[in-house]
């Protein structure tokens, strides 16, 4: 039995051998990706430590004393710290709950709509936003949802309304960037619905409209089902990003006057980070926040695996 | 009951027709032309700022047609070497992404598409798992910024996210289904592994390689988190970063900034804003109509890997 182990294992290790020499050239190719991914996304692992050590610029991240869970302590102490994650959470699920049905709510409706050339324009001048960075799109809202000479206040002056700071007062900014989000994004992430509702059977159409189906059972009974698989997938992907937050906007539309409400994990971590220069302290929050993360893509694969039968992977 | 399917089949043609679909059409079409005015309006008010007086540009309300007609924004804003120099970085930036992304997306495809490579596994699980667990804004920064000192350098900008990893699945799938056959020829005819990929694996991955390409020229046009976290030297900032200090600092801080920008007052920003927002977005709009299906193409293909 031995004997035949050490067979098996040295052919084993002849067919490596034999592999590596016949495929010599493809590894010297793949050499230097592998390089980059240990460097750039497996070197910032190790500077995850910091979130348990004191960062002293001149000790670098190996030297700085370790401080163990010092970081956290003050993290689940700081009233500052729990308003940012329940800003993060808040606006989370604000996104999620108008944010993820409004393109599946497009698609379906473009696809009821009959005139074909129509409905390619709507569909190109929906995608546009995506290709404009929140850079310029703030530029743009600003003009836009400015109180005093955008267009949108003019509308509510003159129908006898207040003109709203949208970007600037608390009770409203939230709902600016769940508005935003969707109109940057909504178009975009149509495509993929609008593909699935072409692919769904149409004799399943022809028997649902003898079986004497209105347009809403129709959509209910057969465009929907059809679709959910996809729908299922952008559901675990969404909720895996929920923590992630929509950084590039609210980085670029967040300002001082509506920081008790917008500010969020990502900016928070910038802030502490780049501009404090509290690296620990940052890192710290940033540990925590893509621990829940990962337990949060996880989990919805794992429902999803037992529901649907159909995970990611 | 039975006569019921006998008149249906009858009024084929009807029955497709409720009786309220008409009225149904025309809520559509009247909704989604309410959409689209929301798509284009918001560029179409900065573009019609953008071309008139800062008198016109603080007037409030809705815009049709630039009233008093200027391109004085336009022509401050052009001889600003601040701008110029936005450009001139940014398309570097956009090259030299575009290049390092391509060569290292083709470098690892490739090979991983061989089902017998050694350690095929390895290596995918390694690329895989960095999807799901990174390290985070702050070790990344501290990596580039203390450790690699590439502080004011475009590497700084391109490199730390110059391979991703969904790129290089879906590259890697598609390699697998290109046929063997032509492969096999090759290396008989004494062809080693780079000419295969060159002469014959290349020309023949042209669709994927174009999207990928287009994915990645569009986030490098569109980045600026990485300038403003590596680069202090404003000659080096990218049209983004440049777009950013316009947009978000106050009046005067940016005409003193600016040494073009001379005389200038609360008023006449809201024009030179409006300019300078155009001039980042017309290439994008210019562009776009031609490229559009390939992106939707894209984004079909990256979701077909799920």
């Amino acid at each position: 039995m031995t004997a035949s182990n050490t067979t098996i294992r040295s052919n084993k290790r002849r067919s490596f051998m034999r592999r590596v020499r016949k495929h010599k050239l493809h590894l010297i190719m793949i050499l230097p990706v592998i390089c980059w991914y240990l460097l750039f996304r497996y070197g910032p692992l190790y500077g995850i430590t910091l979130a348990f050590k004191e960062f002293r610029m001149l000790s670098g991240i190996t030297g700085s004393p370790w401080v163990g869970f010092a970081n956290y302590e003050q993290l689940f102490k700081s009233y500052n710290f729990w308003n940012v994650f329940r800003n993060t959470v808040t606006i989370a699920a604000l996104k999620f709950v108008f944010g993820f049905p409004a393109p599946i709510i497009l698609a379906l409706m473009l696809n009821e709509l009959r005139l074909q050339k129509y409905k390619r324009v709507v569909q190109s001048l929906s995608y546009l936003p995506h290709f404009i960075s929140w850079v310029i799109l703030t530029g743009i809202f600003m003009v836009i949802l400015s109180p005093t000479r955008g267009p949108i206040n003019t509308l509510l002056k003159s129908m006898g309304l207040e003109s709203i700071y949208f970007l600037g007062d608390p009770r409203y900014f939230r709902g600016t960037l769940v508005v935003t989000g969707i109109w940057k994004g909504v178009g975009w992430g149509s495509i993929v619905y609008l593909a699935a509702l072409g692919g769904v059977n149409e004799e399943l159409y022809d028997a649902a409209r003898v079986d004497g189906c209105g347009r809403w059972a129709r959509i209910w009974h057969v465009t929907i089902p059809g679709i959910i698989p996809v729908i299922t997938i952008m559901l675990i992907l969404s909720v895996g990003s929920l923590v992630e937050d929509d950084f590039d906007q609210i980085f670029n539309l967040l300002n001082d006057a509506v920081l008790s409400v917008g500010d969020v994990l990502g900016t928070f971590i910038y802030r502490q980070g780049v501009k404090n220069l509290d690296y620990g302290y940052a890192t710290a929050v940033e540990l925590f926040r893509n621990l829940i993360s990962l337990v949060l893509v996880l989990s919805a694969n794992y429902f999803s695996k037992r529901v649907n039968d159909y995970g990611l992977w | 009951m039975s006569s019921v399917p006998v008149k249906r089949g009858r009024r084929k043609h009807r029955i497709y027709e409720s009786k309220g679909e008409p009225y149904f059409q025309a809520f559509l079409i009247i909704f989604f032309a309410i959409l689209s005015i929301t798509f284009v309006y918001p560029y179409w008010h900065v573009l019609v700022n953008s071309f008139t007086t800062p008198n016109f540009a603080s007037a409030s309300g809705f815009r049709l047609w630039p009233r008093e007609f200027s391109t004085d924004a336009y022509r401050h804003m052009l001889s600003a070497n601040y701008l110029w120099s936005g450009y001139k970085n940014t398309l570097i930036v956009v090259a030299l992404g575009w290049a390092l992304s391509i060569t290292g997306v083709v470098l690892s495809a490739y090979p991983l598409s061989k089902k017998d490579l050694p350690l095929r596994g390895f290596f995918t699980s390694l690329i895989l798992v960095t999807m799901f667990i990174s390290g985070g804004m702050i070790p990344t920064y501290l990596l580039v910024n203390n450790t690699l000192h590439m502080r004011n350098s475009f590497f700084a900008i391109v490199l730390p996210q110059c391979i991703s990893t969904s790129h290089v699945i879906i590259a890697r799938n598609y390699f697998m289904t290109l046929p063997n056959d032509l492969e096999e020829a090759a290396t008989i005819d004494g062809a080693n592994s780079w000419q295969v990929l060159w002469r014959i694996m290349l020309p023949l991955s042209g669709p994927i390689l174009a999207t990928i390409s287009l994915w990645v020229i569009v986030s490098n046009w569109n980045a600026y988190f990485n300038c403003l976290l590596y680069i202090t030297d404003p000659k080096k900032f990218v049209l983004q970063v440049v777009l950013r200090r316009i947009i978000l600092t106050d009046s005067k801080e940016m005409t003193a900034a600016s040494e073009a920008v001379t005389n200038t007052t609360d008023t006449d920003i809201v024009t030179l804003r409006a300019a300078s927002i155009m001039l980042a977005t017309i290439p994008i709009i210019c562009v776009y109509p031609f490229l559009q299906k390939y992106f939707v193409k894209g984004v079909l293909i990256g979701s077909l890997k799920g």
